[in-house]
């Protein structure tokens, strides 16, 4: 129990740092802090519809956040789950168009499993650019992302745009594509995103793959002395990693938005490395940062019409939430500490 | 690529579309000039700084404002410069004093200059503000209106950027503060043990860096076009990181690599005015397919610096 207390108290300090340091930000820019943040609250907690904006909010942010931590794990950086998610849009608005005239859950299943493929595809190819010619996954996911973006503005101007209409954005998904909804606009998305959750502990942490992902991730040297592939590790946890931000992708596109449209992704796939480093990487903290990061999404729409203080501040608080992590876990601060200690 | 251009253009043309390639070429090599020589300063001191993205749009917007208020683009260029230089002081005492993971520290960077900027610019000038714009660096007339130096008159940062290239390698492999640098990057602990100050090397190529990088952003900003966008470096830092690879960390390859996707940027845009049929989103990739394609053909591990990106943990612990 004291031990679970330690591993929470680190990203809750963390959070609230980065809220303080936002909220002093705020204040710089001329607007009143505490009229902001009371507002962003009421805008992610205050009622029914606030409750469900933020569940929808950390969807994404929750399956994302899961493909960031599993490749982490692992030692393999991937800034791409933007990519991999916009690819994962893509393929399911494709696939569930095209399957429409099916009978339910024929459409919508065909595209979610189209969106997970495709995910995991766009992954592979940094996993094996760095794999075979040491090609560093930093900047090739980084560059997937901007040729993803450009590919899905290139299919609502081409292939799959409207019929008849002149905005480029998908023709609407057909009914039988669609995810369920539970309650409001809360979609069954939800529901698979935190059986998901599950499923990546217990692959991590229950499974043989997981233990030589981990330790693959924690030291290759040693990893391959004990008989582990590093370079199989890698690109079987990109696989995951990226079948896990496609498919947070086709939810979107299932769930929330219905078609595809040019600037599909505010920006998650780059949340998501905010999301997993305040989980510690654990799939069961993924869901509590999902929900923290959800939330201030959810809220900033009311803190910009409230307050006047733009929504892109929210990314101010996810930059303070890793830089804070980053500070707390530095090793310079422990031997400091381990010094105050001993003296 | 440019076989294409010349069937296109015919007799004609092709001279004439053949000069506005090569202008188009430099003016879109210039900010990633700027940006992957500070990177190599950086990189051959041993920091990999992913933040060069956030500190060009840094750069971008200070120069902008200041421009505004001062109606100097000099002032302009000072300003991004100094607006990047901070953001990687911050870095610097993220990855530097702090001993923390760059990639990571980098990452953040770019969110907080992403969201920084925005709150900024609509602090700054509203949010539904009339696009601004800002006095610019003029072409320098070179040589009146002859046609064939069309493309050399260029705004005089281009020729700055240009200029740094013989100066950042005189200043990396013939001076002695570039001996010492460079092995910061290659052994930092043999190093430090010879008397050489790792840690204020790094400081201080960090910093050379990010007001590089800001230069860069300014260009864009106040040469390129005259007015800010949000998240208007459009993924430049990055494609100055690859150029780093690119060039071996070698500034004459970096000059290279910049002219080449200086020139597949401008091909982009030439090949769209000449009317080819090719859809405009799928040219707006090639400059990232370029990029990934160049890596898969040249990464040689063996040109890295041998520290490069590493955390001095293991160091740390033994004092």
């Amino acid at each position: 129990m004291r031990g679970m207390g330690i591993a929470l108290a680190v990203p809750v300090v963390a959070a609230g740092a980065a809220l303080g340091a936002s909220a002093i930000a705020v204040g710089l820019a001329g607007a009143d802090p505490l009229l902001a943040l009371g507002a962003l609250a009421r805008g992610a907690l205050g009622d029914r519809f606030a409750l469900g904006d933020t569940l929808l909010k950390s969807c994404p942010l929750l399956l994302t956040g899961l493909a960031v931590a599993v490749a982490f794990r692992t030692g393999i950086w991937n800034i791409g789950a933007e990519g991999q998610l916009l690819v994962g849009a893509l393929g399911a608005t494709a696939v569930g168009g095209a399957t429409g005239a099916l009978p339910f859950p024929l459409p919508l299943v065909a595209a979610l499993a189209t969106g997970a493929a495709a995910g995991a595809l766009w992954a592979a190819c940094a996993a094996v650019l760095r794999v075979t010619r040491n090609v560093s996954e930093v900047i090739a996911t980084i560059m997937l992302n901007f040729i993803a973006a450009r590919l899905v503005g290139w299919a609502v101007h081409g292939p799959l745009m409207e019929a008849g209409a002149r905005y480029p954005q998908s023709d609407p998904l057909p009914a039988t594509a669609l995810l369920p909804l539970l309650a409001g606009r809360v979609h069954l998305g939800i529901v698979l995103a935190a059986v998901l959750a599950l499923a990546t502990w217990l692959l991590l942490f229950r499974t043989a793959a997981g233990f030589r992902w981990r330790a693959v991730g924690q030291n290759p040297g040693a990893a391959r002395v004990a008989g582990f592939a590093p370079a199989r590790a890698l690109v079987l946890a990109m696989l995951a990693s990226g079948a896990l931000a496609g498919l947070a992708g086709a939810i979107e596109v299932l769930g929330v938005t219905g078609r595809l449209f040019e600037q599909f992704s505010g920006g998650q796939g780059y949340t998501a490395i905010a999301v997993a480093l305040l989980a510690r990487l654990h799939p069961g903290g993924v869901v509590l940062a999902a929900l923290f990061f959800g939330g201030l999404a959810a809220g900033s729409g009311a803190m910009q019409r409230v307050a006047g203080v733009s929504a892109v501040l929210v990314a101010v608080v996810q930059a303070a939430t890793i830089l804070a992590l980053l500070a707390l876990d530095s090793p310079r601060l422990a031997a400091a500490r381990t010094r105050v200690r001993a003296g | 690529m440019s076989a294409l251009l010349l069937a296109h253009a015919g007799a004609g043309g092709m001279g004439e579309l053949l000069l506005a390639l090569a202008g188009s070429a430099l003016a879109l090599a210039a900010p990633l000039l700027f940006a992957a020589l500070g990177e190599l300063v950086s990189e051959r001191a041993g920091i990999l700084n992913i933040g060069i993205e956030g500190m060009m749009l840094t750069g971008a917007l200070a120069g902008m404002v200041t421009c505004h208020a001062t109606g100097s683009p000099v002032a302009g260029m000072v300003a991004a410069c100094g607006a990047a230089a901070v953001l990687g002081a911050l870095f610097a005492l993220w990855v530097i004093a702090l001993d923390t993971d760059q990639v990571v520290a980098g990452a953040a960077v770019n969110i907080l200059a992403l969201g920084a900027t925005g709150v900024a610019y609509r602090a700054i000038f509203g949010v539904t503000g009339a696009a601004l714009t800002v006095p610019t660096f003029e072409p320098l007339a070179l040589g009146g209106d002859a046609p064939l130096l069309a493309p050399l008159r260029q705004p005089a940062p281009v020729y700055v950027a240009v200029a740094l290239v013989p100066a950042v390698w005189f200043l990396l492999f013939r001076t002695r503060l570039g001996l010492r640098l460079r092995a910061a990057g290659e052994a930092p602990d043999a190093a430090e043990s010879l008397g050489v100050h790792v840690t204020r090397l790094r400081w201080g190529a960090l910093l050379v860096a990010a007001a590089l990088a800001g230069a860069g952003g300014g260009y864009l900003s106040l040469a390129y076009s005259n007015t800010f966008v949000e998240g208007m470096s459009a993924g430049r830092g990055f494609i100055a990181l690859a150029v780093v690879v690119f060039g071996r960390w070698r500034p004459a390859g970096i000059l290279a690599g910049a002219l080449l996707f200086g020139a597949a940027n401008a091909a982009q845009f030439q090949l769209q005015a000449a009317g080819f049929a090719v859809p405009y989103h799928l040219l707006l990739m090639l400059p990232y397919v370029l990029t990934l394609a160049v890596l898969a053909a040249t990464t040689r591990a063996t040109d890295a610096p041998a520290a490069l990106g590493q955390r001095r943990a293991a160091a740390s612990a033994i004092d």
